[in-house]
């Protein structure tokens, strides 16, 4: 019930997977932690929400694509919602904390532990390795700590086994795959409007300007009127990409695709992969013979910036997940508070306050698109610079 | 750190770059470049239209220049010919005038000299006929006179007497 009212408020409550009977602050708290950290991470199944008196859940199933001794692949609605392990290629496969795990007969649990050893020159120094402590069977170790809510595994220990390649189009690919169609469905149809005529009609009145703004405030002014043309279109999308995506995360849908690693790692990678492609003579002279300073300083600023080729954009990858992932952190727990005090001041000021976070949340979405953009723009603009700046 | 790389999915991150570079490059064919192109053009049209709205207005000066010049010339012109004409009808009349007057006194002149050629013909009739009548008076007082024999010796006598006296 709680569940049904939560809908349309926000993005919470993305997975929730048991249904508990309790009552009580001390559950409700660690409950909206639960779901926090199940909104954050990735799903199988594109969650609404879940009715817990009657245990049902409102979504619809994604196919699971395992690459295991070859592919498999399946609707996640097989697992019913992490209830059931399934069958492929003679292993069993379940969803633990989000992801899917597969074994064949046994689980092996692992634990951390550091020995010394010698190295090659004879001297001993610390190495980690991963000491197996226990072996379980695939169902027991199912039953007890993945099917339902399932208890803690012990602090420290994790399991061995190699997990499947995993390349099912979960809610974040689904979701990254429905708002590119919606890109492709808004640009495409304000690209018509032109055909019409150079004025632009519906759609581009309000597209437009915001191109201009890329073209004319990050594009020029960081890469230079020359060289910008070439970058306009990746500029352009990630700019859009990053933009829509960030707003779909503040529907109550529940999507979170800015707040994973991996998508801000392929943006910046992408990123990293074009400055260095499209640098120039001088942009490799900046970082290996630093123009302008003694040689002493060169052969020691040479290292650093080496490293500053590879820090850029991990601080972009970095920056876009951390802000993007606070923010869903900080407006789902007030959200959250609002259902802790049940009572009508707390609620409402939380509410309140729910509400201004979201605002700023709207703010943010831009304002992180387009630092990303911008910084994209200035590691371009330096990758391409052909003349002396300093 | 850790947290973050087992938080990492492959799978993920090969569909968010195979699904971004379709994006991107369709886009990039059915978006960006036409509407690029569309905004481009225009912007250039709009140069184009204010650069030529600018020598229009250029042209407008000149011609505006040119033809307060020309207006300019024409006073000028139109001055210097109502001058001249002034000049040309101030001569005419002074000629006119002189000439006027000189056949005024051509005509004077001549009228006067009618007028005395007439008075002295005049003169000369009235002496003629003063002359004749003189005569005729003289011949009838003499007529008169000179009909007794003394009379006539009487006469030629103090006629004598005259041009002895003379």
């Amino acid at each position: 019930m709680l569940s049904l009212a939560w809908l349309g408020t926000s993005p919470v409550f993305a997975t929730t997977e048991s249904n508990h009977g309790h009552e009580g602050e001390e559950d409700m708290s660690s409950q909206i932690k639960e779901d926090i950290q199940h909104h954050l991470q990735d799903a199988y199944t594109f969650h609404l929400f879940t009715d817990k008196e009657s245990g049902t859940h409102v979504g619809f199933p994604l196919p699971v694509v395992l690459i295991d001794n070859g592919l498999h692949v399946f609707s996640s609605s097989k697992f019913h919602h992490g209830e059931d392990m399934v069958e492929k290629g003679g292993k069993k496969y379940f969803i633990y904390h989000n992801k899917i795990y597969g074994a064949e007969e046994t689980i092996y649990l692992g634990e951390k532990k550091t020995r010394m050893v010698e190295n090659e020159e004879g001297e001993e120094e610390e190495e980690e390795y991963v000491d197996t402590v226990q072996t379980m069977p695939v169902d027991e170790f199912f039953h007890t700590y993945a099917q339902g809510h399932g208890a803690d595994l012990p602090e420290g220990l994790f399991v061995t086994n190699k997990k499947p390649l995993d390349f099912s189009i979960t809610k974040n690919v689904f979701s990254i795959f429905f708002i590119s169609i919606l890109l492709l469905l808004m640009f495409g149809a304000a690209a018509k409007s032109y055909k019409k005529g150079l004025a632009p009609t519906g759609w581009a009145k309000f597209l437009e300007p915001i191109i201009l703004f890329v073209r004319d405030e990050i594009a020029i002014p960081n890469i230079g009127e020359k060289d910008y043309k070439r970058f306009m279109s990746y500029l352009l999308t990630i700019f859009f990409f990053i933009w829509i995506v960030n707003l779909f995360g503040l529907t109550p849908l529940g999507i979170n695709v800015t707040g994973n690693i991996a998508v801000t790692f392929a943006l910046a990678f992408m990123t990293f992969l074009i400055t260095q492609f499209s640098g120039r003579k001088e942009y490799w002279k900046h970082i290996f013979w630093m123009p302008g300073v003694p040689w002493p300083m060169k052969i020691i600023l040479a290292p650093i910036e080496l490293l500053g080729v590879f820090i850029k954009p991990f601080a972009l990858l970095i920056r876009l997940y951390a802000n993007i992932t606070a923010g869903h952190v900080v407006l789902m727990s007030i959200i959250g508070m609002m259902f802790v005090f049940q009572n009508w001041i707390g609620s409402s000021l939380s509410f309140g306050l729910a509400f201004a976070l979201a605002m700023l949340e709207l703010l943010v979405a831009a304002l992180q698109a387009y630092i990303f953009t911008m910084l994209t723009a200035l590691y371009f603009g330096s990758a391409v610079a052909e003349h002396d700046d300093h | 750190m850790e947290k973050l790389i087992n938080d990492f999915s492959v799978g993920l991150f090969f569909w968010q770059t195979l699904l971004f570079l379709v994006l991107l490059f369709v886009l990039r064919k059915v978006a960006w470049k036409p509407i690029l192109k569309a905004v481009n053009d225009r912007e250039q049209s709009i140069s184009d239209s204010l650069a030529a709205a600018e020598q229009a207005r250029q042209e407008m000066d000149n011609l505006k220049a040119e033809n307060e010049k020309i207006m300019q010339e024409a006073r000028i012109e139109r001055d210097a010919m109502i001058k001249e004409a002034r000049e040309i009808r101030e001569k005419m009349i002074e000629e006119a005038k002189g000439k006027a007057s000189t056949e005024a006194d051509k005509m004077i002149e001549s009228a006067r000299e009618q007028i005395n050629n007439e008075k002295l013909a005049a003169i000369t009739e009235l002496k003629n006929q003063v002359a004749t009548l003189s005569i005729e008076i003289a011949e009838k007082v003499l007529g008169e006179e000179l009909k007794s024999n003394e009379k006539q010796d009487a006469l030629v006598g103090s006629m004598l007497e005259d041009v002895k006296l003379n």
